[in-house]
């Protein structure tokens, strides 16, 4: 009789369950995992040392393309680290904005996720669905920093800028008749804290409408539960963070064990699993889609009450304001050396680390007293969910792998960064 | 008129069922085509989209209805690569064995009481014989890619429809035991009655048995493990591109069609009015028979679409286990039911 071998399969990194560039080299035998070997590297772009080279501000930008579907949190992280090495405090109104868009992150995040998850998983539909009111939340993004995605939106001291109080409308023309511009214009008369509330109360319901269709459906049960088990001793050994660590049942948060921002002021409850598996960390996912639903309506409340400054009134690290450039020497002195050399923070290290929708995102930062980083270290969630690839994957089918990337919430850009 | 008569009856005979098998391909071809465009602005609508809605005839736009035309002339002038390490034989053969059996399998099909290409007695075994053979093909596309992911796909293929066709073959048997025969126009005749006479109704676990063991046969969500597009890509097909990949997707559309027409003759009582035995049966008397085996027909078609919208994707040794373990043992028992509603003539289907 011949003898049987393992084969090995080459999963990605043109796969389209691949999410994004992973290639997983899988060792099996029939349709079991025996071994499941991910490489990693192909979306490096070497952000971590781009940043050694330019001004501490100007890196804000790459931020948002490492974990490309929760932005804003990525530079939150980014942006702590570098307000804790200069010592300063965002204002309150800021904190505040940060945290409501944070929670809009978290919930952009968690709805590609839903997505995607879906999607590997057989359920199509769930992706259309997920988008639609990903859109809306885009345009929040769009209204306040002028881009849907990466935004640039947190600064050193604050944000940007204050809410518009106008939400962008659609015009009829086209592509878009009067018809269409009058519905898809129903919330945005008036302005974004509106429109936000508007997001907020409709969007229970529409996560009443996800479950519908895939908590109690036999199909979805089957494929995820007892699928990717992780015991919590192991999660916590394994460095897992966010919805990974708390599917397993361990109640860690930084937004409740180390708050940040507003966190502190905003009430809200940390869902947490049982068994550890695919369903347990879809269920933690999808009532923090509600407990986020409910922070930003806390702070969309206490923002409409408290209105104030949102950056510091320090134009040693907060541009002055333009209309006082142009007859003020000082103004426009600060605002050149602020974009030409930026500023020298002391010497020293720092870490600062946020709940960032896929778990711990980190940044080390030590300064030599440049005005650039002697050296930035990101801490990436996802670097320590797809290390423990092998261990999730083993013994179970193929099809199971995929669900596993699905549950692992995977972006390329943060791993490889 | 009766020169038209008196031509086709001084037709050779040869030329005559050319001329028939003609009538059947070109609709059924032409349902196939606007099948996938149907599909797409089903799930479209569902996923809360517009579907195809670009591509017009003659300069209209049409809501889209040029899409399938565009796309089939599309993949036919697109290259047909053929993988260097591939059987080249039996690589292009595998597509035609796959189409051939689906078209064939329409050559016993009644559409009506009179109007049937090839009326033959053994028509249900027939079919149940052709259908069985669409899987070599899925098999032999698996195998002469010499891909894995096409390799994993036939092999899941193969398995799935063993378990299926079991199930498939024992809810048809249930339909064999209640109509006495195996001829298809017969088996609608016994029907006859009125809309609960239909066999629905007595063979209910085996009509659903049937229909999703039909959907499992043609590797439609939610049992597309062969394809599973997110776990192996497209399995057995993915090293097909242009009119070969066509020719399976037109296969998988054809048989997709069969089964819907199938399950409405065998249980919803083909072309018979569901007016029949009621007042309002002469008011309907004037729509012909093909017109509700189609009503019928399109029914499960449309099933077909919505599942493919609402469920996730069953694991391999999941469609297994629903196989052997669920449908095979009910098929088993409510055969042993229908035979005994049979013998001691269960009003009102069987007295």
């Amino acid at each position: 009789m011949s003898e049987i071998r393992n084969y090995t399969l080459n999963f990605g990194p043109q796969h389209p369950a691949a999410h994004g560039v992973l290639r997983l080299v899988l060792e099996m035998d029939g349709e079991v995992i025996e071994r499941a070997d991910p490489h990693v590297g192909l979306l490096h772009r070497g952000t971590e040392k781009l940043a050694e080279s330019k001004p501490y501000n100007q890196s804000i930008g790459y931020m948002d393309r490492l974990d490309y579907v929760s932005m804003m949190c990525n530079e939150h992280g980014y942006v702590r680290a570098i307000e804790k090495l200069l010592d300063i405090q965002a204002p309150e109104r800021a904190q505040y904005i940060r945290t409501m868009f944070d929670e809009i992150t978290r919930i952009l995040n968690h709805l590609m996720w839903l997505g995607t998850h879906a999607i590997d998983v057989g359920a199509m539909t769930m992706f259309l669905y997920c988008f639609r009111e990903r859109e809306d939340l885009m345009d929040c993004y769009e209204a306040v920093s002028g881009a849907r995605m990466h935004a640039t939106y947190y600064r050193p001291g604050g944000v940007y800028r204050d809410l518009p109080d106008q939400m962008p409308r659609f015009e009829a023309g086209r592509f878009c008749s009067e018809k269409d511009a009058q519905r898809r214009n129903r919330a945005r008369e008036g302005s974004l804290l509106d429109f936000i509330e508007d997001f907020v109360a409709r969007f229970p319901k529409l996560v009443d409408e996800y479950e519908t269709l895939l908590t109690d459906n036999r199909i979805w049960k089957q494929r995820t539960v007892g699928i990717g088990v992780v015991s919590p001793e192991r999660a916590r050994q394994l460095g897992f963070s966010g919805p990974m660590l708390r599917g397993s049942g361990v109640a860690w948060d930084l937004r409740k064990k180390q708050p940040y921002a507003a966190y502190r002021e905003v009430d809200f409850d940390i869902p947490i699993g049982t068994n550890g598996d695919c369903y347990d960390r879809y269920l933690v996912r999808v009532e923090e889609l509600r407990q986020s639903t409910r922070i930003i309506a806390q702070c969309a409340r206490w923002l409409r009450e408290n209105p104030g400054p949102v950056m510091i009134d320090d134009h040693k690290i907060a541009p002055p304001k333009r209309v006082d450039m142009k007859d003020d020497m000082e103004a426009l002195i600060h605002h050149f050396k602020l974009f030409t050399e930026g500023y020298c923070p002391p010497e020293g290290e720092v870490y600062a680390a946020v709940e960032a929708p896929k778990g711990e995102f980190g940044c080390y930062i030590v300064s030599d007293g440049a005005n650039k980083p002697y050296r930035l270290k990101v801490r990436a969630p996802g670097f320590a969910h797809i290390s423990a690839m092998n261990e999730m994957a083993k013994g179970h089918m193929l099809a199971d792998v995929v669900a596993i990337i699905g549950t692992m919430d995977i972006v390329f850009g943060e791993i490889d960064r | 008129m009766d020169g038209l008569i008196s031509f086709w009856e001084a037709l050779p005979e040869l030329v005559r069922i050319m001329l028939k098998i003609v009538a059947i391909m070109l609709p059924l071809m032409i349902t196939v085509a606007y099948y996938t465009y149907l599909e797409r602005k089903v799930i479209g609508h569902m996923q809360v989209r517009m579907g195809p809605n670009r591509v017009g005839l003659f300069g209209f736009r049409l809501l889209g209805l040029g899409q399938p035309i565009a796309d089939a002339v599309k993949l036919m002038f697109k290259e047909i690569v053929i993988p260097s390490g591939a059987n080249k034989l039996l690589f292009l053969i595998a597509p035609m064995i796959t189409i051939a059996p689906a078209l064939a399998a329409w050559a016993v099909f009644p559409f009506d009481a009179e109007l049937v290409l090839a009326d033959i007695n053994a028509g249900l075994l027939y079919i149940l014989a052709l259908t069985s053979l669409g899987v070599y093909g899925v098999i032999i596309a698996g195998w002469a890619s010499n891909s894995k992911y096409a390799l994993l796909g036939a092999m899941r293929s193969a398995a799935q429809i063993v378990a299926y066709e079991i199930a498939m073959g024992f809810a048809l048997v249930g339909v064999l035991v209640a109509a006495g025969s195996l001829n298809l126009r017969e088996i609608v005749m016994a029907q006859e009655g009125s809309l609960l006479h239909w066999y629905w109704l007595p063979l209910l676990p085996l009509f659903l048995i049937y229909f999703i063991s039909g959907v499992a046969e043609t590797n439609r969500a939610p049992f597309d493990v062969a394809e599973g597009e997110s776990e192996i890509v497209a399995g057995f097909h993915v090293e097909y591109s242009g009119m070969t990949f066509a020719v399976f997707f037109l296969a998988e559309y054809a048989n997709m069609i069969l089964i819907s027409a199938l399950s409405a003759l065998m249980f919803l009582g083909g072309w018979l009015s569901p007016f029949q035995g009621t007042p309002l049966e002469s008011w309907f008397a004037w729509v012909p028979g093909i017109l509700w085996l189609l009503l019928k027909t399109f029914i499960f078609m449309f099933l077909f679409l919505w599942f493919r919208a609402t469920f996730p994707r069953y694991r391999y040794d999941q469609i297994m286990r629903l196989g052997w373990k669920v449908f095979i043992p009910i098929t088993i028992v409510w055969i042993v039911v229908v035979g005994l509603m049979k013998v001691n003539q269960a009003p009102w289907w069987f007295n």
